[in-house]
């Protein structure tokens, strides 16, 4: 059975990024290395803070720090896909895909799943060192499959956000524009302490930042807590439609550029 | 002989590192790139961190009852990692856009090229060190150490800066490559997280963790400049402070001369 030209086309992009990605190192270890780098740092030098009055939540610290760092790895992932797009554009292949593509969706599909593989890849490892790291999960099946469900959500809401500015810029120059913002909105939630003990600014910044209900959600997943999912489900869908708007526009932007 | 090279041979010492400090000045001032993600960065994790981590002041034995305090050494630390990729990539792009092979023709002393360099660099550092001290007493940060510790922090956070430029110099003209030397900023960062940069070394709980902190030459580098800040004068923490960074500083230059007589042989 012979496949559509879409998913054709889809499938061919992720596979020649992938190949790309999984051939050089210098692609592939910095979204592995940053997340287990935060946990390492977090989780080893910052336990002390679950001493601190108020700090409840049962499975422990390191479990506390993982839900951030699967976030953020999720995100990473989406991000780094977004320098390829970039790097593609900037070399003259991403117009070679759009000369040879009818439905130019399909490269952004392409390359979200090429996000989807590489975040897989970063969860198996970043789990794996959390679990031999002593990480305690309280959360049943259906709980850790939903966790996953969210973050692989978050990771292609990064991608989509990413390939927004990259088809418009089509140049890896403009990496910072992709990776600072969202590192702004993941460092403005509840990194290192649970909400309800942020202080400051950052207390009502986190109150009305999306990621705070996904990261809270993660958290309750992890503990087998009762969770918001509902909520956390249509905020992360309501993003996806929205950065699906600003990728898709931003593909007709490259289309115009020739 | 042209104009150029009779008057580098009739300049002294203090001419020619005079001539390069105000070029390697001049275009640190030019470039907002440089100065921009210095100076906002390490300020975006403060405010962030100290509102964060505020809840660890309740942790029995913190030395303050304000994290905003006890972290604001980290900006000036993270500060001085810039600085490494700053001179770094500055001397870089002169090696990889031909300036130095024209410099090398030049009776310039190798000496002078390395002390010319660390001119742009301490100007930054002085404009970095500047704006965090400004930024963190108007957020309400305290100086223990009063009106006084204003220039022993100036001069502990430029040594630092000079310490760490002097390692990024030292990329530069060992690799001649700009990528190289940005490549080493993810290691740094390392070195400043696994550091008693969020907590006293003696409330960190993980042993492992207690023993790289403990090990780490940042940590004492923070711990000198805390000091200031939280304790006023602690004569054991600015020692080792100041002592991590002269050393710091007589290793980096060392290998850069050294790295720097190699290149011009190859030159």
């Amino acid at each position: 059975m012979s496949r559509s030209p879409y998913v054709s086309t889809a499938l061919g992009i992720a596979w020649r990024s992938l190949h790309n990605v999984f051939t050089n190192p210098a692609l592939l270890l910095p979204a592995l290395i940053f997340p287990l780098f935060f946990l390492a740092a977090f989780a080893g030098g910052l336990s002390a803070i679950s001493d601190t009055p108020g700090f409840e939540y049962p499975p422990g610290y390191t479990t506390f720090v993982f839900g951030f760092v699967l976030l953020q790895a999720s995100a990473l992932g989406g991000i780094f896909t977004g320098f390829s797009i970039a790097a593609d554009f900037e070399r003259g292949m991403g117009r070679r895909m759009l000369l040879a593509t009818r439905r130019r969706s399909a490269i952004i599909a392409g390359y979200a799943l090429t996000a989807a593989v590489r975040v897989l890849v970063t969860w198996t490892i970043v789990t794996t060192v959390a679990l031999l790291a002593g990480m305690s999960v309280g959360g049943d099946t259906g709980e850790i499959a939903a966790l996953y469900a969210i973050s692989l959500t978050v990771n292609v809401i990064a991608l989509l956000f990413a390939a927004g500015i990259a088809l418009r810029l089509r140049t890896l120059q403009a990496g910072p524009l992709m990776q600072f913002p969202i590192f702004m909105l993941l460092f403005m939630t509840p990194v290192y302490v649970p909400q309800a003990l942020l202080a400051g600014w950052v207390s009502h910044v986190a109150s009305v930042n999306p990621l705070t209900l996904v990261l809270n959600t993660n958290r309750h997943l992890l503990a087998g807590q009762t969770a918001e999912l509902f909520a956390t489900y249509a905020v992360v869908l309501g993003l996806i439609c929205l950065l699906a708007a600003w990728a898709v526009t931003g593909m007709r932007r490259a289309e115009a550029a020739g | 002989m042209s104009a150029l090279t009779a008057n580098a041979e009739r300049s002294p010492l203090p001419t020619q590192v005079g001539s390069l400090a105000g070029r390697s000045v001049l275009r640190t001032l030019r470039q907002p790139a440089m100065i921009v993600p210095s100076l906002v960065f390490p300020l975006f994790l403060l405010a962030v961190n100290s509102a964060g981590l505020d809840a660890a002041t309740e942790i029995p034995g913190f030395p303050t009852d304000s994290y905003l305090t006890f972290i604001l050494a980290f900006p000036f630390v993270q500060g001085a990692l810039f600085a490494t990729m700053n001179t770094g990539q500055a001397l870089a792009e002169d090696i990889e856009n031909g300036f130095f092979n024209r410099l090398a023709l030049t009776p310039l002393r190798g000496s002078a090229l390395i002390a010319g360099q660390l001119g742009g660099l301490v100007v930054i550092g002085l404009l970095q060190a500047t704006v965090y001290l400004a930024a963190g007493l108007f957020a309400g940060a305290e100086l223990a150490a009063g009106p006084l510790g204003v220039p022993a922090l100036f001069a502990l956070s430029i040594l630092i800066s000079i310490g760490f430029g002097g390692i990024g110099m030292f990329m530069a003209i060992r690799t001649g490559s700009g990528e190289t030397v940005q490549g080493t900023f993810p290691l740094l960062f390392v070195l400043l997280f696994f550091s008693s940069i969020s907590l006293p070394r003696d409330l960190i709980e993980e042993t492992w963790f207690r023993t790289v902190a403990t090990v780490n030459p940042v940590s004492y580098l923070i711990e000198g400049i805390r000091s200031l800040f939280v304790y006023g004068w602690d004569a054991e923490a600015l020692g080792l402070a100041f002592g991590i960074a002269c050393a710091l500083i007589v290793i980096s230059i060392s290998i850069s001369s050294l790295a720097l007589r190699e290149r011009m042989v190859r030159t």
